[in-house]
């Protein structure tokens, strides 16, 4: 008994820390060690999705609770030491008709603005400004920007032996499983739209902080869309089992201002590793806290 | 007639291996399904353990060392062929658990032992493919554990796909004989588990006791006949789907091949179709085993029986229309969405109606807080956990942060690892007694309850975490900021596995020490009629039909 209720003690505290996860704490755009909530959120959408999750959690926990509290008063008042004569009560229309409307309306009140977050996701508020096409292979990305001129590029995997040479040597910037080898760049505060399909089997694009996942299926093209709210170095990971090396084909964006975008966009449309290098010797002169720090 | 009346069957009983393997008696071969049941249970926990130890550090330790072992594999090889049996590994540990191990304990298992002994009849409906249910499994189990040992894709072994063997991993992907055994397996254990539910239908329907109406009939029968219904109408669906993948693999059709007309998220719609009302499967049982126990250990009726069979009717029934819900990133348009969303949500009310009514029940008892009933009250509790975190995730627009993260992984394995598995334990330390005639040792049964119970939440619990902070599943590697809660749910496997020692070394007292259980050890709360036989119960119980008040 005492065990029970110890145990029992030590999950209420496990529940109770879950109300912290709106807890503002140190906030990243990709993953940090002990990280117990969302990445931070990068977009008005991470923002949207993180806000309806703590939302949520003001039901769930309770609720949780509730049952807890319900089982450890049972075990407490009717133990067969305190209690040795059961009552024989097998029905209570009312109790009966609570705990079902009861749950109706908490599941309407998460409904509504669960169905206007979904709707959101569906709306972008204004026309893309960019289009860019990611591609899943076994196991890498091509993206393929649709601009004037249609350029493409391949993005995999960092490995640790071309650090040095491509200058990511920081292993805190460029995380290893994250990193790659030419991130996705986009303007900040731009709407970019991302087509995404695959060629072999099927990958899914995802960036956690920006609030999207689409899975890259061969024959189709999916869509999705996002608004990079600040500028730096943005992480996720293909999420859907592709093979072998489905552990090691990461998405990288790189948000940067729309000056730098547009400089990196001439040189990129003829030399990809050109463009990144210059843009890399830019951002680590001139904003290197803000890329770093973030 | 009279000589017919006074016969003995007990001397008719076959002796030796005969018995077993030519069983028509519904006893015997729920026996055989448990027994199978704890070994696939132990190599499906071996394979979790393999991928936790794995995942206890970043980097990829285990599994290239295990390839270079089991397969010969050196240098890069095997660090390449470390990551596909690392994938054939999850896979493996995903078909077995639910194929071999809950499904086998919950419905051959226990049903078969306890459903013609609660409704008053003297066996199962056809005896003999009661036999055939049975002894298709090892088949199937062997064909799925010899597919871990062909090639896959290139340079690798085993299933690779993940339990879901979505194309066109499963096919194009990878063109070795492993996936046709594995597709082979499931068929076979699929047959095999329709043919238990046709079995089930028909006794519950046609096999009850004088008097026994269905609204007088225990909630596990109940839960039994609900779950068959779902195997019954879900299986075939899945055969289908492996079909077409078999032939697209093998003749080249092209249900699921995009450049030729197929599509490939036509085998998730299918295959969904099938795996929602599974998982439903696997828990329904549980449901029934657990309103039993909470009833008997309260030495009270069932609060509410009849929302209680219902809710579980609803829970069925709803189960088949919210497929897509694990499809929402797939590329739906905005109304399915909308529309798997809010059915998704509905069940939440009559799993509502189930947790309020177990306690309800309890309320006013006389609880006695025997081992079964401890792992019934783990069971509530943790099962709610597992629930409301699937109230979140099916909300579409959340869903598209924790979609295949290890959130989902802690949510289902909170609903199944401590739903399903626990309820199965419930039920053996519930029934053990009246199976086997001997009493267990208390003090071991509860040392095991309170070692998994402490295992599996520090495996699962921080998972969700891990699942927030946005790492994917399926990955036999990861970015080095997700160590730590990964290392706290490996070191939680390892308590886990403790358990399942001390569970085996339970197993083993009980049958040494030889305690006598006698008829009733649980006293006048158990009221269903298993409870009146002696333990074990006859070869042929009823000869004389049970009066029903």
């Amino acid at each position: 008994m005492r065990k029970f209720l110890a145990s029992a003690k030590f999950l209420a505290g496990t529940a109770a820390s879950a109300v912290l996860f709106s807890s503002a704490a140190a906030r990243a755009d990709q993953p940090r060690a002990w990280e117990m909530t969302f990445q931070a959120p990068a977009t008005d959408m991470m923002r949207q999705i993180e806000r309806f999750g703590n939302y949520t959690m003001w039901f769930i926990v309770p609720i949780t609770i509730l049952v807890l509290v319900l089982l450890l008063v049972c075990i407490m008042r009717f133990r067969a030491s305190v209690n040795p004569v059961p009552s024989r009560t097998s029905h209570n229309t009312l109790i009966e008709v609570i705990w079902t409307v009861g749950p109706v309306i908490v599941l309407l009140l998460i409904a509504i603005p669960s169905f206007q977050l979904l709707t959101a996701q569906y709306t972008p508020p204004e026309e893309a400004k960019l289009t860019v096409k990611a591609t899943g292979n076994q196991w890498n990305w091509d993206y393929e920007y649709q601009v004037d001129k249609t350029f493409t590029f391949n993005s995999a995997v960092l490995q640790d032996a071309d650090r040095a040479k491509a200058g990511k040597e920081d292993r805190n910037l460029y995380p290893r499983l994250l990193a790659v080898d030419n991130e996705l760049v986009v303007p900040v505060n731009t709407l970019t739209r991302v087509l995404i399909t695959a060629t072999d089997v099927i990958h899914s694009f995802a960036v956690p902080s920006f609030g999207i996942k689409m899975d890259a299926v061969p024959g189709r093209t999916n869509e999705t869309w996002f608004k990079a709210e600040k500028e730096g170095l943005y992480y996720g990971q293909c999420s859907q089992l592709c093979g072998k090396d489905h552990a090691f084909m990461p998405i990288a964006v790189r948000v940067v201002s729309d000056e730098q975008f547009k400089t990196w966009l001439a040189t990129a449309k003829t030399d990809v590793p050109a463009a990144n290098k210059a843009l890399m010797a830019e951002i680590d002169g001139t904003n290197k806290v803000a890329a770093a720090g973030n | 007639m009279a000589e017919a009346a006074a016969h003995d069957h007990g001397d008719h009983r076959p002796h030796g291996w005969v018995r077993w393997v030519y069983s028509t008696n519904h006893k015997d071969i729920g026996t055989l399904y448990l027994i199978f049941a704890i070994f696939a249970g132990i190599v499906g926990g071996a394979l979790s353990v393999a991928i936790r130890m794995e995942l206890q550090e970043p980097g990829i330790q285990i599994f290239s060392g295990l390839a270079q072992m089991v397969y010969g594999m050196q240098g890069d090889a095997a660090i390449d062929g470390g990551k596909s049996m690392y994938n054939a590994f999850g896979a493996a540990h995903g078909l077995i658990m639910i194929f071999f191990m809950v499904m086998p304990a919950l419905i051959g298992g226990f049903a078969n032992w306890m459903v013609p002994i609660m409704i008053g009849a003297p066996d199962m409906a056809f005896p003999r493919m009661n036999n055939i249910s049975f002894w298709l499994l090892p088949p199937a189990f062997i064909l799925l554990l010899s597919s871990m040992f062909v090639p896959s894709a290139p340079g690798a072994f085993g299933v690779g796909g993940g339990w879901t063997i979505y194309p066109p991993l499963s096919t194009s992907g990878q063109p070795g004989p492993a996936m046709d055994l594995a597709i082979l397996s499931i068929h076979i254990a699929g047959a095999s588990s329709i043919l238990g539910a046709i079995n089930f239908i028909t006794t519950i329907f046609n096999m009850r006791a004088p008097g026994m109406t269905l609204h007088k009939m225990p909630l596990f029968a109940w839960a039994v006949l609900i779950t068959a219904f779902l195997l019954l109408l879900s299986l075939p669906v899945l055969a289908g789907a492996i079909t077409m993948l078999l032939t697209d693999r093998n003749f080249g059709t092209a249900f699921f091949v995009p450049d030729q007309g197929g599509d490939p998220l036509l085998f998730q719609h299918l295959f969904w179709f099938f795996g929602h009302p599974e998982v439903y499967i696997l828990i329904l049982p549980g449901f029934g085993i657990i309103s039993h126990i909470v009833s008997t250990f309260s030495k009270k009726p069932v609060f509410g029986y009849l929302g209680m069979a219902y809710a579980m009717v609803a829970i069925g029934a709803v189960g088949f229309i919210v497929w897509a819900h694990h499809m929402y990133t797939t590329g739906l348009s905005l109304d399915t969405q909308r529309y798997f969303v809010f059915a998704t949500m509905v069940i939440a009310v009559p799993t509502g109606v189930k947790i309020f009514s177990w306690i309800a029940t309890m309320w006013g008892g006389s609880i006695s807080f025997k081992p079964p009933m401890l792992w019934a009250l783990g069971f509530i509790f943790l099962f709610t956990i597992g629930g409301v975190t699937g109230v979140q995730l099916a909300n579409a627009g959340l869903d598209r942060s924790l979609h295949d993260t290890y959130f989902v992984i802690a949510h289902f394995h909170y609903v199944l690892s401590l739903g399903a598995v626990f309820a199965i334990f419930a039920g053996w330390y519930y029934w053990f007694p009246k199976m086997t005639g001997y009493m267990y040792s208390p003090v071991i049964a509860n040392t095991h309850f309170w070692v998994t119970f402490v295992g599996v939440n520090l495996i699962f619990f921080p998972q969700h975490f891990l699942g927030l902070a946005g790492m994917p599943r399926r990955t036999v590697d990861y970015p080095d900021a997700f160590a730590g809660w990964n290392m706290v749910s490996s070191y939680g496997s390892y308590i886990a596995a403790v358990g399942v020692a001390i569970f085996l070394y339970g197993v083993f007292e009980a049958f040494q020490k030889k305690r006598v259980a006698g008829a009733n050890p649980w006293g006048e709360g158990a009221t269903t009629l298993e409870w009146q036989l002696p333990s074990p119960p006859p070869f042929h119980q009823w000869e004389q039909l049970p009066k029903i008040k």
